[in-house]
């Protein structure tokens, strides 16, 4: 690995609240050249949290702290909320886990998406106009034409995950985080849009943080995996070696998964009391 | 009887059709399931059913009786939807609760609690989340009380769109066997959208491929364990869930 | 008091009013947290303790008059001085609170409820429904709000009943306004599907369903137009359309006051001081506000 793009030390998230201060990510470490690195775990682990943070996105009363809390040379801990917004978007940017939440209801597909384009170029109608309808295709959408016309309510659940993922990719970013990117794909769009995703990768040397929980996904497109639950790294591994977890929460969650040729009448399911955070 | 019968449905949204000519059949206690393309029309296809969308032509008959799409009579109580998107579809300020009151006191049904305590037990939700609010919960518990909400009224019928696709894993899991749970003690039948074959495969008997608006195939479980479909379409959605699985 | 406290902020509430109690106290503890606005809210809650108790408080009659102690600075006697008429000026601003106090909550409970209604049965309908209400809403933001409320002064006749309802005709389009933003960002939500399914009415979703979501934007925008509405009073008592003398109005006493202000600059500046601390103090609550009922800030389990 040459240069490291993201290095982090003993990452916390900390949210007060009435009955005392909890801590939903709890001092995890890991770095991240550019490659493709995957955060799996089960709801509530912490994965959207960590993403978040590493954008300094977290609401207060949140709270993030850090050992060690570097993006290519620069450190995150002392960067101000007005340096943080520059590198936002343009550097580091995040396709968040729910689309519709994250599209302003009010503004139609069209409009948002050029909004994007054009805090990063100056563009004449016209041209502003064909880059909208590109990216639509790129994201594999029917029908650009007419989907670029609709407001957030009227498209599927999803083509509201493709839109968010096009206009994350519009500034080109170094480090791209995607929370949940493609759930709401069928199979044969979603290898499309991650095959997408992985070609911008290469080609333009990025560095991604795919969150997760669908292991079959994580195993195909990252080459690293961390296992995330209640907080903590569990595991971390190769992804082409992901069967062969060890820890017994990673075999749950494979387990847990159903088969094309099904014949169990019941899923195994993960025993949360040896777990149980909240 | 059949459950669902829908025949030559055509459904538009300002006059843009998204679905076209679309047939098929639901027998009563059978769980059916539409898969396909994103964007090709399943959501569209159970709102219609349920009266949210009424600009269709064709027909559909709803255990035998056919529907009129302006004169709508209520079927709250013979049919219930669950949404994709458990963050989306529980009312923000109400409590579980209230919000599984609600259907009661619309349709006039004196009750004290029972039926909210015993439908928060049939979906395995401790009693302790009964006036929790939805921000209180995470998402696998707030599809459970979707879930319950949507059994409030006893319906025969639900359609289910895309019940576990913002779920993680283990909590899908929990869905599912839940979902099949519960056809098996009420009898329901289940119209069910995903995009996940492994899904089918589990809580299923037949499936419906969609592609652009059209069913391009209507195929039974044991075609989708072998893999043996027809259309080219189906084919390629088994290959590539198949690729997909590490397992 | 720690088994209460456990009770209250219990994560599993086992009752309607636990819930209910837990959430109320919660927004509490926060309102405690923020120093503006409890600032914010001991203002308003001075104002209203002066309004009830005006008569134990206030040494002299607000209206009796004692010509021969006119015009007299602050003194141990008169703590704000007298005025033109020898009128105790302390006693005139603590008797006055109770009509600042009426006109801003009635015209609040006229025009937020009215506002409300109409910005939310446009935003969930939409459509021509829409076309036709904000048509009408429009008309009456495109005029000045000042000049609307003396157009309809001058039709209904001077003196403050009227005057509240004026303020209040001109203060709904804009509340209406905002409630149908707030509509329209979920009117398409699946929560509203949801209910649509269960077999609700229209009038049962908007009211049950769809008004309760407004109305938190609403109470911290109505709390933030206080300021707003006890100056419009004003600005109508000054020019003789609002409170009729001798009512202790605030703004009407600063326009009496005016004729001495370089001389005897209490007599304007008093009441004056007093429109801009309960401003500020309706101003600070509804920021506060705005923190407290916003519910991502409620605090997760
Ligand atoms: N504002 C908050 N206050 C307190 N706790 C919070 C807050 N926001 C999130 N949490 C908690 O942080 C934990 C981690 O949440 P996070 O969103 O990172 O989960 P996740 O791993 O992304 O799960 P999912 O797969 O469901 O998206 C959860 O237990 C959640 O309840
Ligand atoms: N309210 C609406 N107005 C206009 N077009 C709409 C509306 N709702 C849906 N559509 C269009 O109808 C088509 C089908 O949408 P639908 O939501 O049924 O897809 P879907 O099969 O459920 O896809 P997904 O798997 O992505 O959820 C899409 O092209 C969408 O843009
Ligand atoms: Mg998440
Ligand atoms: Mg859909």
């Amino acid at each position: 690995m040459s240069q490291k793009l993201l290095e982090v030390e003993d990452l916390r998230v900390t949210f007060p609240t009435h009955q005392g201060d909890v801590e939903v990510v709890k001092g995890i470490s890991f770095d991240l050249g550019r490659e493709r690195l995957a955060i799996v775990g089960e709801s509530g682990s912490g994965k959207s949290m960590t993403g978040r943070a590493i954008l300094k996105l977290i609401r207060s009363p949140g709270r993030v702290t850090a050992k060690k809390f570097v993006f290519d040379g620069i450190d995150l801990n002392k960067q101000s909320e007005r340096q943080m917004r520059k590198l936002r978007g343009a550097r580091i940017s995040m396709v968040m886990q729910d689309p519709k939440f994250s599209l302003n209801p009010v503004l139609s597909i069209e409009d948002q998406i050029a909004e994007a384009l054009r805090t990063h170029q100056t563009l004449t109608r016209k041209e502003l106009d064909e880059k909208v309808l590109h990216m639509l295709e790129q994201v594999r959408i029917n029908d650009p034409a007419r989907v670029a016309k609709l407001y957030p309510h009227e498209v599927s659940g999803g083509m509201g995950q493709r839109i968010m993922i096009a206009m994350m990719l519009i500034p080109e970013p170094d480090l791209l985080i995607a929370d949940e990117p493609t759930s709401a794909l069928d199979v044969s769009v979603q290898a499309q849009v991650l095959d997408l995703i992985d070609n911008l990768i290469r080609e333009k040397g990025m560095g991604l943080i795919l969150i997760s929980h669908d292991l079959n996904l994580v195993a195909n497109y990252a080459d690293r995996v961390l296992v995330m639950n209640a907080g903590e790294i569990v595991e971390q591994r190769d992804a082409a070696d992901l069967q062969n977890a060890t820890h017994p929460y990673t075999q749950g969650l494979l387990n847990a998964m159903p088969r094309l040729d099904e014949t169990r009448d019941e899923l195994p399911t993960l025993d949360r009391t040896q777990w149980a955070a909240t | 009887m059949s459950a669902i019968e829908l025949n030559n449905l055509n459904i538009a949204y300002s006059s843009v059709q998204v679905v076209h000519g679309a047939s098929l059949t639901v027998e009563e206690g059978e769980s059916f399931a539409l898969v396909g393309e994103s964007g090709s029309g399943k959501s569209t296809i159970l709102k219609a059913i349920c009266g949210l969308n009424d600009e269709w032509t064709g027909e559909i008959k709803l255990y035998g009786e056919k529907v009129d799409p302006r004169k709508r009579a209520d079927i709250s109580r013979i049919s219930q939807m669950v949404f994709q998107d458990p963050y989306g579809s529980l009312h923000p300020r109400k409590t579980v609760d209230t919000t599984l009151s609600e259907p009661l006191t619309i349709h006039g049904i004196k009750d004290n609690g029972d039926r909210v305590v015993e439908m928060l037990n049939a979906v395995g939700l401790d009693q302790r989340y009964r006036f929790r609010f939805p921000h209180q919960m995470s998402g696998g518990q707030r599809q459970r009380v979707a879930i319950a909400r949507a059994l409030m009224l006893k319906p025969k019928l639900m359609l289910l769109d895309e019940p576990t696709s913002a779920l993680d894993v283990s909590v899908q899991a929990e869905i599912l066997n839940l979902l099949k749970q519960l056809r098996k003690d009420q009898n329901l039948t289940f119209l069910l959208v995903t995009h996940d074959l492994p899904v089918v495969s589990f809580l299923c008997d037949r499936l419906a491929v969609m592609k652009k608006g059209k069913i391009v195939e209507i195929a039974t479980r044991d075609q989708l364990a072998k893999g043996t479909f027809n259309e080219p379409y189906s084919q390629e959605l088994y290959q590539a869930s198949k690729h997909e699985h590490v397992a | 008091m720690s088994n209460m406290t456990e009770w209250l902020l219990s994560d599993s509430p086992t009752s309607k009013g636990q819930a209910f109690a837990g959430r109320t106290w919660r927004m509490w503890l926060s309102l405690l947290g923020n120093p503006l606005a409890i600032t914010g809210l001991i203002i308003v809650v001075v104002l209203v303790l002066m309004a009830a108790f005006a008569p134990l408080i206030a040494p002299y009659s607000p209206i009796g008059q004692d010509l021969e102690n006119r015009l007299l600075p602050p003194s141990w006697q008169h703590w704000m001085g007298t005025d033109e008429l020898g009128r105790d000026i302390f006693s005139r601003v603590v008797y006055g609170s109770r009509l600042t106090l009426m006109i801003v909550l009635l015209v609040a409970a006229i025009s937020a409820p009215i506002g409300l209604v109409i910005g939310a049965i446009s935003g969930y309908f939409g459509g021509w429904v829409d076309k036709v209400m904000m048509g009408i809403t429009d008309i009456f933001l495109s005029m000045p709000k000042l000049i609307m409320a003396l157009a309809f002064v001058a039709a209904l006749g001077p003196g403050i009943e009227n005057a509240i309802i004026a303020i209040a005709i001109t203060a709904w389009p804009a509340y209406a306004r905002i409630a149908r933003a707030e509509t329209l960002t979920f009117r398409n939500a699946e929560f509203i599907d949801a209910i649509k399914l269960q077999g609700a009415s229209p009038a049962r979703i908007i009211i049950n369903h769809v008004l309760p979501l407004c109305t938190s934007s609403m109470i911290v925008r109505v709390t933030l137009d206080m300021a707003g509405i006890i100056l419009t009073a004003a600005g109508l008592g000054f020019l003789g359309l609002g409170a009729q003398p001798p009512l202790p109005e605030w703004g009407a006493m600063i326009s009496r006051g005016r004729a001495f202000i370089l001389d005897q600059w209490w007599v304007a500046t008093m009441p004056g001081f007093a429109i801009i601390v309960v401003s500020l103090g309706f101003c600070f609550l509804g920021d506060g506000l705005r923190d407290i009922l916003d519910p991502k800030n409620e605090g997760k389990s």
